[in-house]
């Protein structure tokens, strides 16, 4: 039976704490989900984390992990964002074989996306590029016309535009 | 006042009215150990064979009395030899605190001799682990583990305690136990909306499992069965909690449940889940459970709700809060229609036996003639548990020991001495297979050592008989490895361990060795031998449903 995949993001605030990522990453995988992204920052309480983690599931499955997740002694709360009134935002770095010939018109695109050139050799150059997703999603496919050398994403962080304290 | 962590350690579990506890000394525990010496006089230290009979023991000790099961054990295997004790516990929701020493954490991470990350290890399969590398750590890492091991659902909790830390001193003063986190509080919606499904229902069902005797709602729980005439069919966690002559009682549900336990769960209208899991033991196909009802189920854990099957009203809380507060609400009622309908089933349900001179079925009701309501049954897993949980009379909740969940073989002696140690006025019959016995057997000499009288009854098919019987149906009898040939005299080995043995092959020579075994002061075996070819019935194969029943 097909079950349709969703793509979540979930802000889950931990206790900061020794081993308290291996905790949640591994409680995922022993429920047998698979983290698509996840990132880890300290929040205006010295005492929490906040880990943003994109995962996908099923509508069911999903209410599952997070219920479970909730169990866990370290976790303090997990949120769903809400997709609409959110901001998500993630940090590329990209290396492309640029000579003299490309030079130009890689500049044309990364200023299109408001990036930056972090790092110019004689051969290659550095990209920097923070964004949705999907930016970053289409700047890196626009490059594909080039010879990317490496691409390094730090994986989605995200916060709700709403008055609510998480 | 000023202790070591040592003292701390015991300080607090006798905070917790801790007084029996089970495990196995070494190296980075001596300084554990040297306390438990001095504190002999309050706190019990059990030494069994290995850590494994100590995980279970503990876990015996907790299901048989309601408290929380206790454990030790040193670095390294000491801690590795309690992980199946953890993992069973886990499963069955049974609250045990395990404490492990560690290495001094000046060797923590250098591959030091007897070291193991078993926080790591166990993050799996416990609720909660601690690595105390701190004296100021230590006494709010104990603490807490007895509220995180008795809070909610409860499980298992391991705390690793370096060896530096265990003679390392800190200021300590007794305190109470802390309070445990507060239980969801039930609204009055979610109960009005259940009791209106169990006042509309014509063809209702109760599905109780484990969390009735975890919150200790027997009474409640028959009680709204007499007053809204419902049926009730239990799980193998929570045989006992209503008496299995009560005419209400269908029995077990699921792979080896009673035909009318699942032609009801088939056939009703309301199943009304209290504190059960939906396994895939019970709902083997999980679309088909109880596919014309609407489903209500009351459980304390959320993530239990819509994890295995689709739930129409879900009220996350404690059973017997739950009951409490419903009860009032329940209309009475008779359903004699339905009524009429089940105990129609309940007339089906037959026993198939081979024709060898003793069977499982004489064997058990043997036990339970001779035997009174507050026995405590523990067994092992195979083919003796289920029979056991079919046959046995089951008249208490608490009473019928079983590793559920995790399916643990090897389980039952070190239950069963936890078990005795727990409850030194109660009668403890471990009922085991040769295979599960074979596993653990070595804690005869805790047995023997602490000179209880535990009857073990070996059901000895000379095959792994589970195994045996899934390959006979569903493996053309290619018996792989399951037909071991052993020479193993029962009778011998109990004498070497300094135990009695006996050995039975009719009832007549079973009936005299219980009689025998019931006057002895000591561990007793006595093997009873059966045919391979006896098979546990009914059975739902795995993933079927009611309909694919095999009856005989």
């Amino acid at each position: 039976m097909y079950k349709p995949l969703k793509k979540e993001i979930v802000s889950v605030l931990v206790h900061n704490q020794v081993n308290v990522l291996t905790r949640v990453v591994s409680h995922f995988g022993k429920r047998g989900f698979n983290i698509d992204s996840i990132t880890s920052s300290v929040t205006k309480d010295p005492d929490l984390i906040r880990l943003t983690i994109v995962f996908s599931a099923t509508e069911q499955s999903m209410q599952q992990i997070i219920t479970q997740t909730e169990k866990l002694e370290v976790v303090e709360s997990v949120h769903v964002l809400n997709r609409e009134n959110s901001l998500y935002r993630e940090l590329l770095l990209l290396k492309v074989e640029a000579g003299p010939a490309e030079r130009a018109d890689i500049k044309a695109i990364v200023d299109v996306f408001r990036g930056k050139i972090a790092d110019l050799s004689a051969d290659s150059m550095i990209i920097e590029l923070t964004g949705t997703p999907e930016k970053i999603d289409g700047f890196v496919d626009l490059m594909e016309t080039y010879h990317v050398l490496e691409v390094c994403r730090t994986g989605i962080t995200g916060i709700e535009a709403n008055i609510n304290e998480l | 006042m000023k202790l070591t962590g040592s003292q701390i350690v015991l300080e607090v579990l006798l905070d917790h009215g801790v007084d029996t506890v089970f495990g196995y000394p070494g190296g980075t525990a001596l300084n554990i150990f040297d306390e438990l010496y001095k504190y002999s006089d309050k706190i019990k230290h059990v030494l069994t064979a290995h850590e494994q009979g100590a995980s279970h023991a503990a876990d015996g000790y907790a299901r048989a009395t309601g408290k929380t099961g206790v454990c030790f054990s040193t670095s390294g295997p000491g801690a590795t030899n309690l992980v199946t004790g953890l993992a069973t516990v886990f499963m069955d929701s049974i609250p045990v605190i395990a404490i492990c020493a560690n290495v001094p954490d000046s060797l923590i991470g250098k591959d030091s001799f007897q070291e193991v990350s078993i926080t790591s290890v166990t993050m799996a399969i416990t609720k909660h682990n601690y690595f105390v590398n701190r004296i100021e750590d230590l006494e709010p890492a104990l603490r807490d583990a007895f509220r995180v091991a008795n809070s909610g659902r409860k499980g298992p909790v391991l705390i690793d305690i370096t060896k530096d830390v265990t003679a390392a001193i800190t200021e300590f003063t007794n305190k109470e136990p802390m309070p445990l986190k507060a239980r969801p509080q039930i609204s009055d919606e979610d109960i009005a909306e259940a009791v209106a499904l169990i006042n509309e229902a014509q063809k209702p069902v109760a599905y109780v499992g484990g969390g009735v005797v975890a919150s200790g709602a027997e009474k409640e729980l028959v009680e709204l069965l007499e007053k809204a005439d419902i049926p009730v069919t239990h799980t193998l966690m929570s045989a006992g909690v209503v008496g299995y002559d009560h005419d209400l009682n269908l029995g077990m549900l699921g792979m080896h449940g009673t035909i009318a336990a699942n032609r009801a769960i088939d056939q009703c209208d309301l199943v009304i889940a209290l504190g059960a899991r939906f396994s895939d033991r019970v709902a083997l196909n999980p679309g088909r459970f109880g596919h014309r009802a609407k489903i209500v189920q009351v459980d304390i854990d959320k993530s239990e709700v819509n994890k295995n099957v689709v739930i129409d009203k879900a009220v996350v809380g404690d059973v017997k809060d739950f009951l409490t507060k419903a009860l009032p609400l329940v209309e009475e009622i008779k359903h004699d229609e339905w009524h009429n309908r089940v105990d129609g089933w309940k007339k089906r349900s037959r026993v198939v036996e081979s024709d060898a001179p003793l069977h499982p079925k004489e064997i058990l009701d043997i036990i339970s003639d001779k035997t009174d309501e507050d026995t405590i049954y523990v067994t092992d897993v195979g083919q003796h548990q289920m029979w056991s949980a079919q046959y046995l009379k089951h008249n208490k909740a608490k009473k019928f020991i079983t590793s559920g969940g995790l399916g643990t073989m090897g389980f039952g002696y070190g239950a069963a001495i936890g078990a005795k140690m727990g409850c030194p006025g109660d009668r403890v019959i471990h009922i085991t297979g040769d295979g599960s016995f074979h596993m653990n057997l070595n804690e005869a000499c805790t047995a023997v050592s602490q000179n209880l009288p535990i009857i073990t009854v070996i059901m000895n098919n000379q095959v792994l008989g589970m195994v045996y019987q899934w390959q006979t149906i569903f493996y053309d009898g290619r018996y792989s490895n399951t037909t071991p040939e052993r020479k193993t005299d029962y009778v011998k080995l109990a004498e070497g361990f300094g135990a009695k043995g006996y050995r039975a092959t009719t009832p007549e020579e079973f009936e005299a060795a219980m009689d025998k075994a019931l006057k002895a002061d000591g561990p007793v075996w006595i093997e009873c031998v059966i045919s391979r070819e006896e098979r546990v019935l009914p059975m739902i194969p795995a993933g079927k449903s009611a309909e694919d029943m095999i009856i005989d």
